[in-house]
């Protein structure tokens, strides 16, 4: 059961397309436009500090990049708690909050790449504005669904649990610490361990970019790697996926598995479970007197003494009952202001788009039918290898205790870094990057199918496994009826995550730069890189809205209504 | 005082709730008064809105309509003095037992080390020492309740409410738990000054309380307050125990009425439109089976439920079906079989098919529905579609409980079936058949 929770998709899958889908087009319509208007007046000559690709310096770009991740993720992890606490405890401003939520993370974060950075820089100072965007495009891969985790939690709390909080006067500081957070810290770990590995996904495309003649780049393991693959230096390229790989392994072991572990007490269900997760960090930990010296003499001691502060403290806050008269108008004011701004961006957006050329919206068409074609291969291949496989390990317990482990860390080594190795290869075989696009497509996506096909497998009864077998069916039919109705929901969860993959993996797939030589498919991902790279600014931002509509139409068209039926008919439950 | 001894006081509550246009009324202005001293327990069949009427009580749920008054005071938010034990003991899964009951003073700001002391001796008090550091999880449920009571109790409330405690629990540690609240309470051991109890168990009521408030449902309202003045401990053999309960019996399944107005009214007409009970047929089968052994096929409502060992609930829904369909007839506490009845429990399971087809079909809610299908096209509708139609009646979940129920009767009676891939309800084609030839 362990991948069933590391990725699950956290949508809210019972809407339908509404009124609020639209405006949240339009308002990312009018953001996008905005965030390129100041990139079209940022400066134009910077300097970038070259990229050493000397072994002597990869362990302070891996500690750099490292850094980077960190802050991006306890900005997500804020902005989440924030934001998913506004969208579950307030009806209307859930209306909005959901559906913005729910196409943002449908928006290929590489398009607001230029946006973000470019913006940035032109209201910050250079260093720091360069080093806080990176941050912020980190943060644009790991946050949202973490967001819908902690959302999902906090509307799944029993409703006795709130009514025992309220019955008791448990004041905000309380209520969060021995609710919320307990309630949602599986859901968050599990979530945190597929935002980094978001996070490392984007790393390389973070930390260098090139918009027009701008050329920026951050010293860090992402840079590192993208200047070898640039350079076709092999030696350095093998050891900074090496230190990548080191780096993933050490926070699995030192960090998630061990969370993990820990996290067993926040179970839900009142039955112990047969096999929990284990870590020997874990175990160390706690059998070190050093350790249990300072938990019990600092640390403890410590966390009462902010706990009990901070009880007191929001308790007068909850006393005294704010203004109600007030709060509301400034709202109307500020509601009425950002209406005026969306619909000002709005027609400046149109405006940019009117400059787009018709043969460019029938490429942009075109575009978008050759990458379907391309995320459906990428998901047929996908899902040809991951059922058999998943299945086999998922049936067998013995088996799924060995690989489970290793196909998580898997799953976390982000596509990007094994592109331009993967690239050496594919190039030279027949189809080229037509050929490469796909696979590299694959590359990113196939973990989710595999996990969710494990953990759909090793939910299925024995007592049904036992009775396909005195019923002497034949393999097939043993599939048929019972196999593969069981992992069906999982393969679909898994698919809708994936087929989001592929489609943002796009942008990197189908237009590559490898050892000073441009390659390039057409397709939707390629123009939007192509745009980026030029600095076509109407055209870029005509694709990304083409492909964030394809994206969320396909998914409430296609995914949910399979999700729907799915739920319905096959889950065990 | 000049509240004279009354520490609670709800005057003209009502609790009203919309779904679309319509407007159901879960509870219908109901006054009470619990004094100090008392325990009351509030008895009713499910959906009389008794719950309800305890989250208002202690101000988790605010009334559409009316006041609640506590010494006198109206009340406004949560009411402090007054906390609730649950049915599904809503303990905190992450914390420690001893951490469930520290919690509670946590809130109020107890310092650390005397909210440790004051929870252990709860715990102790509970009988649930060595077992601190425990976690719920490893609790048995009569354990767990008992967490349950020791957070209540932590924060010394006057009022201690309580929601059905015992009927998650196993009947034995029911048993046990029920005597050992009593022998706090009547103990004095406890600063508690008045229980209030919501329960469907008659038994359970008439065992501890001190005063059973009847409640009926359609819409929720008191029917009875009736006072119970038998000593403290209580025997469930003592004569005057079972005639308490008995009398409890003949107060909740009242009298069979008139065939039309047992039925009620089609949805969509004048009248109220009679709920389905939502019991297996299996079960009514077993209860009208049990009916037809005893003399002369009829038998006190209590000694029945003992005999069957099902909970009160659950029986004064079958005596509810059984009475719809024509089955059985219910007077002074006291159940008959018809002639009808007899004849279902004595025959092969295809007449049983046949009789019960014959009494759905009379049925108002069947006969609006059958001729609902046969106008239809290809004599087929969603449920959806009927599910809509009932929300007229009742509220969406009740609405939905009875298109399951009207499902599961007409598969039954093979009036009707159903296709859960299509959602769609469908006659049986023999009902079309029947139709053609009255035509």
């Amino acid at each position: 059961m362990l991948g069933s929770r590391l990725f699950r998709v956290n949508q809210p899958l019972y809407r339908s397309l509404s009124w609020a889908d639209v405006l949240v087009l339009i308002g990312i319509a009018a953001l996008l436009y905005a965030a390129l208007r100041l990139a079209v007046d940022a400066p134009m000559a910077l300097s970038a500090p070259t990229i050493d690709l000397s072994l002597r310096s990869l362990p302070l770009y891996t500690g750099l990049s490292l850094m980077r991740m960190v802050a991006a993720y306890f900005l997500s992890l804020v902005f989440s708690i924030v934001y998913g606490r506004a969208a579950a405890y307030n009806r209307q401003a859930e209306q909005v909050l959901l559906p913005v939520l729910d196409v943002l993370q449908s928006v290929p974060i590489l398009s607001f790449l230029p946006a973000v950075l470019l913006g940035l820089s032109a209201i910050l100072p250079q260093r720091l504005a360069v080093e806080l965007s990176s941050i912020v495009l980190i943060f644009t891969s790991q946050v949202w669904n973490l967001t819908f985790a902690w959302y999902q939690s906090l509307t799944t709390i029993p409703k006795e649990l709130h009514e025992v909080s309220a019955c008791f006067g448990f004041n905000s500081w309380l209520r969060f610490t021995r609710l919320e957070l307990p309630f949602a810290a599986i859901g968050l770990i599990w979530n945190s361990m597929m935002s980094w590995a978001g996070g490392w996904f984007f790393l390389m495309a973070a930390e260098m970019f090139t918009v027009g003649q701008r050329n920026f780049r951050l010293p860090g393991l992402g840079a590192y790697l993208q200047e070898a693959a640039n350079q076709g230096n092999l030696w350095a390229l093998g050891w900074g996926i090496f230190a990548l790989l080191l780096l993933i392994v050490v926070l699995d072991q030192l960090i998630w598995r061990p969370f993990l572990v820990w996290s067993e007490r926040f179970k839900l269900q009142m039955v112990p479970q047969d096999n929990p997760p284990t870590s020997w960090f874990y175990d160390l930990l706690r059998s070190a007197q050093l350790v249990t010296w300072l938990n019990v003499h600092v640390v403890r001691p410590f966390g009462e003494a902010v706990d009990s502060f901070l009880l007191r403290k929001s308790l007068v806050h909850g006393r005294v009952a704010a203004p109600q008269q007030s709060r509301v108008s400034v709202g109307r004011i500020l509601l009425v202001l950002l209406v005026l701004g969306l619909v000002y961006g709005l027609l400046r957006a149109a405006q940019m788009l009117s400059a787009v050329p018709p043969a460019q919206w029938g490429d942009i068409a075109l575009g978008i039918g050759l990458t379907l074609l391309r995320v459906m291969g990428a998901l047929a291949i996908a899902l040809s290898w991951t059922i058999p496989l998943g299945v086999v390990i998922g049936t067998n317990p013995q088996l799924a205790r060995w690989l489970q482990p290793l196909v998580q860390v898997a799953a976390s080594v982000p596509a990007t870094a094994l592109f331009p190795a993967a690239l050496l290869v594919l190039l030279r075989l027949p189809g080229g990057l037509h050929l490469a696009a796909v696979v590299l497509m694959l590359m990113g996506t196939q973990w989710y199918l595999l996990f969710n096909v494990i953990a759909g497998a090793s939910t299925i009864p024995q007592d049904l496994k036992y009775t396909t077998a005195l019923l002497q069916m034949s393999r097939w039919r043993r599939w048929r009826t019972l196999i593969l109705p069981s992992v069906f929901p999982f393969v679909i969860t898994g698919a809708i995550t994936a087929s989001g993959g592929a489609w943002n993996a796009s942008i990197v797939a189908e237009h590559v730069e490898f050892a000073g030589e441009a390659h390039s498919v057409f397709g939707i991902g390629a123009l939007i890189a192509k745009a980026t790279a030029i600095g076509d600014y109407p055209l870029l931002l005509a694709a990304t809205l083409a492909m964030v509509l394809t994206v969320v139409l396909i998914n409430r068209l296609v995914w949910r209504r399979l999700y729907h039926v799915a739920e319905q008919r096959y889950r065990m439950e | 005082m000049h509240h004279n001894g009354v520490l609670l006081e709800i005057r003209h509550v009502s609790q009203v709730f919309y779904s679309g246009s319509k407007r159901f009324e879960a509870i219908h202005d109901v006054n009470l008064a619990v004094r100090e001293g008392e325990f009351t327990a509030l008895l009713g069949p499910s959906g009389c809105g008794k719950s309800t009427l305890l989250r208002i009580i202690t101000g988790l749920q605010s009334p559409t309509e009316g006041q609640v008054f506590y010494r006198g005071v109206p009340q406004q938010g949560v009411n402090p003095h007054a906390t609730i034990v649950f049915q599904t003991f809503a303990l905190f899964p992450w914390l420690t037992v001893l951490e469930n009951v520290e919690v509670a003073l946590e809130a109020r700001v107890v310092p650390k080390k005397l909210r440790t002391a004051r929870a252990l001796d709860l715990l102790d008090r509970v009988g649930l020492d060595g077992f601190e550091n425990a976690y719920p999880r490893e609790l048995s449920g009569g354990m767990r309740q008992k967490v349950g009571f020791a957070r209540a109790m932590a924060v010394e409330p006057e009022l201690l409410c309580l929601d059905e405690p015992f009927s998650a629990l196993d009947v034995l540690s029911a048993e046990g738990l029920r005597g050992e609240l009593l022998e706090l309470w009547t103990g004095n051991k406890i600063p508690t000054r008045a229980i209030l109890m919501v329960t469907h168990n008659i038994e359970e009521a008439v065992l501890m309380a001190d005063r059973i408030v009847v409640m009926d449902r359609n819409p929720g309202r008191v029917v009875f307050d009736l006072d119970v003045d038998l000593p403290h401990p209580r025997s469930q053999r003592d004569r005057q125990f079972m005639e308490l309960v008995d009398r409890v019996y003949a107060i909740l399944t009242g009298q069979t009425e008139s065939e039309e107005v047992e039925l009620g009214s089609a949805p969509g007409e004048p009248g109220r439109t009679r709920a389905l009970p939502s019991i297996s047929i299996t079960d009514l089968a077993g209860l009208l089976e049990k009916l037809n052994e005893a003399p002369q096929n009829s038998t006190d409502i209590y000694r029945l439920s003992q005999d069957l060992k099902v909970d009160s609930n659950h029986l004064l829904q079958l005596i509810e079906a059984g009475e719809l369909l024509g089955f059985a007839t219910v007077a002074q506490g006291d159940i008959s079989l018809t002639p009808l009845g007899e004849t279902f429990a004595e025959a092969s399971i295809l007449a049983r098919k046949e009789i019960f087809a014959t009494r759905l079909r009379r049925l108002p809610l069947f006969k609006w529905l059958m001729t609902m299908l046969r106008a239809a096209d290809k004599q087929r509708l969603e449920l959806d579609v009927i599910q809509t139609a009932l929300e007229l009646e009742f509220p969406v979940e009740e609405a939905r409980r009875q298109a399951e129920t009207v499902v599961s009767w007409g598969r039954y009676a093979e009036l009707l079936s159903y296709d859960d891939d299509s959602g769609m309800i469908s006659l049986e084609p023999e009902q079309v058949e029947t139709m053609r030839v009255s035509l």
